[in-house]
């Protein structure tokens, strides 16, 4: 199959190893990859800011750039919903509809990928270690995102999977939201971090890397020893 | 800023500090979403429940206006009056005029929030006559002097030796530690109140177009007495609540419940027709129902947005919403919290002014997985930002947006930004924890990641070559 | 200008513009009382399960359900309930149960059938009832002021006891207001209401406490023939 590689902003700005690893991943499984090199942003900020004009021209330009794929690939819950559902709602009533449908049609999260279109759910993968998950809620509500990343995770050696208390609760990014209302935000991040102690647990694992993001620069200014994972990172450890 | 956000950042700012107070919140909720999932786990198809509640909602806002008519004709069949409010002024002076014409001295209200959206209360005081909250979660907060809440537990902030506090200042008791004792005071206290008013006034859940009946749902029996010894009754509803058949009540005071406060049925469900029969021994010998407009036709208008006047008023997204739980109900300061209150305010009270709860929001979702008639709440507040953008969008914002959408059009210009950002971050550094720090209301409380030093494009850029 | 002559054109107006269809989604069918029922919770088919089911709900409630083999044994019940509450007087209404039931008290009875002076049954400790029906999904009682006695006298003293027959238990609330259209139709009674356990609140802390304002105990007495 070819598969074709959404690699969000802010992956390809701060994670950009979540995007090899998946190139690992699929060509470990005899997939062809490729990168449409001209791709930038979905366009979500913009249209959570209510910003649909300014939305409309970055998604237009995503668009564009992923007309002649086949199958794509996204390490993010978040954007994937934004391709998937919300593209329907900034293209309502434009000649762009069914394009856009159609692109949905064929995105898919990462392990949304691996355990329902590929099939697979043991990437032979080994990381010893005690860790919880974190469901992004884009993936999870707007997506319906719960079982695959868990699937994949039950295969994984020697990892110990605990689930917290506040697993499906916000972790408070919420992209611009963190900066309109950082305290809040924080106070979110705060009930997380406690969930995730109180698991004992040393890594939280997610699918979301802009949750990750967050949580991440929350708990290194606890200083707490806690390392936030995307689920590709774990899946390509032997 | 607006008065309104300027008012919200400093609640905002006062209460997300306290952590052991917002865990005791957040547990007291938990043990809600535990009862209600063991209530729910014993329906046969919730899911086909919610869908069906869902439609008959539907078809109560859609065809409004014939169920209007069809509820007030039947109202009026059987003596009760009926008051057509358009706005709060002239539903205050409706129920003003009522009191007047009757001599009143006192009256007890049992729990309305849609009385707190017109700030009767306040009027009514100033006009002389006593006021009496007779739910005890809304008589410990006026007797605080406190907006509610939440609008199902008016009272879920308090512990109680703040209660027994209020109880000792202001009615005399003895302090006590013990909730039922502290029940007792307010149930004694109450009593003659409910004997000697002269009027009981009401809410209503729902009103029944088919048989023209007032629907109200409570735990404590204060309705029940309020609207049975008084000699006048009056009830003030939003226009909104009609629903078509009496029937339905047996899905929807099920659901409310549910969702509520996970009880399988509320303790008094009772449907009231009109003043006392001739053939019945007791009861108001007048009944007015008050029907509220204010604004509701106006957000009725909203083909999209009219989905959020379906609410029951079950309070579950509250009860859900990870910002309600951290930031607690007087932050919001306006009569309805939480998320429907985020989605329906700006079209009671004003957009711009009240732009800035839809924006106070992760949009996570849980708010409408949770809502028993499907109302797609975070996606109205998506909607709000869109509709306050569309109206008047601030410059730096937009200006910083179309900024994006040049940038994400052109991936060289893109690319470079990223290049730029990155020695621009290291050099701010020095300003980190400063007002002068560019990423300043991220850095306060999170370490930013590092960027990578090789970005993905440039590994894929080097891969191809 | 009245309110009406605005707010009715108002709302037509409005309306005029269809719902958006991304937020309507696909329209069902409007569900008819029948739907209901696949989707509340179950109550078997028979008498037994319902009176079963009544008790379960009723030990959660607190409600106290005591069933009795008929007329007779009701009475002896409420005998035996007036001397261990240390009942003084006793509200109550006409009718044939009702009557039977308050005089073998042997106590003062406050009738509220031709008006009551309030005082006098707010001194009551206990108010007896007969009822509508009683509702095995939830367990609840069904009364109205015309069934039992008015408005005030299920609610008001701190004790309410009803009185039913066997064949006023309905499987749940659809069947309720199938009966109750069905026998009043025409004119309802002014209050209709489901009384499910005794009165309660959680408003301090969440601890539940019985008697907030109406009754603190809710006694149901069923004879079986």
């Amino acid at each position: 199959m070819r598969v074709s590689l959404f690699i969000p902003c802010f992956v390809d700005q701060f994670f950009p190893q979540i995007g090899t690893n998946i190139i690992t991943l699929l060509e470990k499984l005899n997939h062809e990859v490729d990168y449409p090199e001209r791709q930038t942003c979905c366009g979500q900020p913009a249209f959570n800011a209510g910003f649909c004009g300014e939305s409309r021209e970055a998604a237009e330009a995503f668009v564009d750039c992923f007309r002649d794929t086949q199958t794509v690939v996204v390490p993010s819950g978040s954007c994937a919903a934004m391709v998937k559902i919300h593209y329907r709602e900034l293209f309502k009533d434009t000649d762009l509809f069914d394009t856009v449908c159609e692109l949905g049609d064929r995105t898919w999260e990462l392990s949304e990928f691996l355990v329902k279109v590929l099939g697979v759910t043991d990437l032979g993968a080994r990381f010893p270690g005690r860790a919880t998950f974190h469901d992004g809620c884009h993936g999870l509500r707007g997506l319906g995102i719960k079982e695959s990343p868990r699937e994949l995770l039950r295969h994984v050696r020697e990892l110990e999977l605990i689930e917290m208390d506040e697993a499906e609760s916000c972790c408070g990014f919420g992209g611009t939201f963190s900066v309109k209302f950082p305290r809040i935000s924080t106070a979110m991040a705060q009930v997380k971090c406690a969930s995730i102690e109180e698991t004992g647990a040393r890594y939280v694992i997610s699918n979301d890397p802009s949750c990750l993001l967050h949580l991440q620069g929350y708990i290194d200014r606890q200083g707490k020893p806690i390392k936030c994972l995307h689920l590709s990172e774990v899946l390509v450890r032997s | 800023m607006n008065v309104h956000l300027k008012q919200f950042n400093e609640a905002t700012r006062a209460i997300t500090p306290d952590f052991p107070y917002r865990r005791w919140m957040q547990n007291a909720l938990k043990g809600y979403e535990q009862t209600r999932a063991a209530t729910e786990s014993r329906y046969s198809d919730l899911e086909a429940a919610r869908r069906g509640a869902a439609q008959i909602k539907w078809d109560a806002i859609e065809h409004l206006d014939t169920y209007l008519e069809e509820f007030v004709r039947n109202l009026e069949a059987h003596g009760t009056k009926v008051c057509w409010a358009r706005d709060a002024e002239e539903a205050r002076r409706y129920i003003l005029d009522v009191c007047r014409k009757h001599k009143a001295k006192s009256i007890v209200k049992s729990k309305c929030m849609t009385s707190e959206e017109i700030h009767l209360n306040e009027l009514l005081e100033a006009e002389g006559f006593e006021v009496v909250e007779s739910d005890l979660g809304e008589f410990i907060v006026q007797l605080l002097k406190e907006p509610p809440y939440h609008f199902v537990f008016p009272a879920m902030h308090l512990k109680r030796d703040r209660i027994s506090q209020v109880f000792h200042d202001r009615l005399g008791s003895e302090q006590s530690d013990d909730p039922e004792e502290l029940t007792m005071i307010a149930r004694r206290v109450l009593r003659q109140k409910y004997v000697e008013a002269d009027i009981g006034f009401s809410g209503a859940n729902f009103g029944i177009a088919e048989t023209g009946m007032i629907s109200i749902t409570e735990n404590e029996g204060n309705a029940r007495l309020a609207t049975s010894l008084p000699k006048v009754h009056i009830a003030l509803m939003g226009i909104e609540k009609v629903i078509p058949k009496l029937e339905h009540l047996a899905l929807f005071l099920q659901m409310l419940a549910t969702a509520g406060t996970g009880q399988a049925l509320s303790c008094y469900n009772s449907v009231i027709s009109g003043p006392r029969r001739s053939d019945e021994p007791d009861g108001p010998e007048e009944l007015h129902v008050v029907l509220l407009d204010n604004c509701r036709t106006a957000l009725l208008a909203d083909p999209e947005q009219r989905d959020a006047l379906r609410c029951i008023r079950c309070g579950a997204c509250l009860n859900t919403c990870p910002i309600f739980k951290n930031i607690g109900g007087h932050t919001y300061g306006t009569t309805y919290q939480g998320p429907i209150g985020s989605v329906i305010t700006p079209h009671l009270r004003g957009l711009q002014e009240w732009k800035h709860l839809s924006y106070a929001s992760s949009l996570c979702g849980a708010c409408t997985a949770t809502c028993p008639v499907k109302i797609d709440l975070h996606h109205h507040l998506l909607r709000n930002r869109r509709n306050a953008v569309d109206d008047a969008p601030a410059f730096s914002e937009k200006s910083m947006f179309k900024a994006f959408a040049l940038a994400m059009r052109h991936p060289g210009l893109y690319r470079l930004a990223g290049k730029l950002a990155r020695p621009f971050l290291w050099l701010s550094r020095p300003l980190q924890g400063t007002l002068l720090d560019p990423v300043r209301k991220w850095r306060r409380t999170r370490e930013l990641p590092v960027p990578a030093r090789q970005t993905f494009k440039d590994y894929w850029e080097a891969r191809r070559k | 200008m009245n309110g009406r002559d605005t707010i009715l054109p108002h709302v037509r107006k409005a309306l005029a513009a269809k719902t958006c269809e991304s937020v309507r989604g696909a329209e069902e069918p409007m569900p008819d009382a029948e739907a209901f029922r696949a989707w509340l919770p179950a109550v078997g088919r028979d008498y037994k399960s319902h009176k079963r089911l009544f008790a379960e709900h009723a030990t959660a409630l607190r409600t106290d359900f005591r069933v009795v083999a008929d007329r007779e044994a009701m009475l002896d019940e409420i005998t035996r309930l007036a001397k261990a509450e240390g009942w003084k007087k006793v509200g109550s209404h006409g009718g044939a149960l009702t009557d039977a039931a308050s005089n073998a008290t042997a106590l003062p009875i406050c009738r509220t059938d031709d008006g009551y002076d309030v005082g006098d049954l707010e001194s009551c400790d206990a108010g007896i009832s007969a009822c509508e029906a009683l509702i095995a999904q939830t367990g609840s009682v069904l009364i109205t002021s015309r069934s039992s006695g008015g408005r005030a006298l299920s609610i008001l003293p701190p004790h309410h006891v009803v009185l039913a027959k066997r064949e006023q238990m309905l499987p749940d609330m659809v069947a309720g207001y199938a009966m109750l259209r069905e026998k009043y139709g025409g004119t309802y009674p002014s209050l209709v209401s489901f009384i499910t356990g005794p009165s309660r609140t959680g408003d301090v802390e969440r601890i539940l406490v019985l008697g907030a304002h109406g009754p603190k105990k809710l006694t149901v007495l069923l004879m079986e023939s």
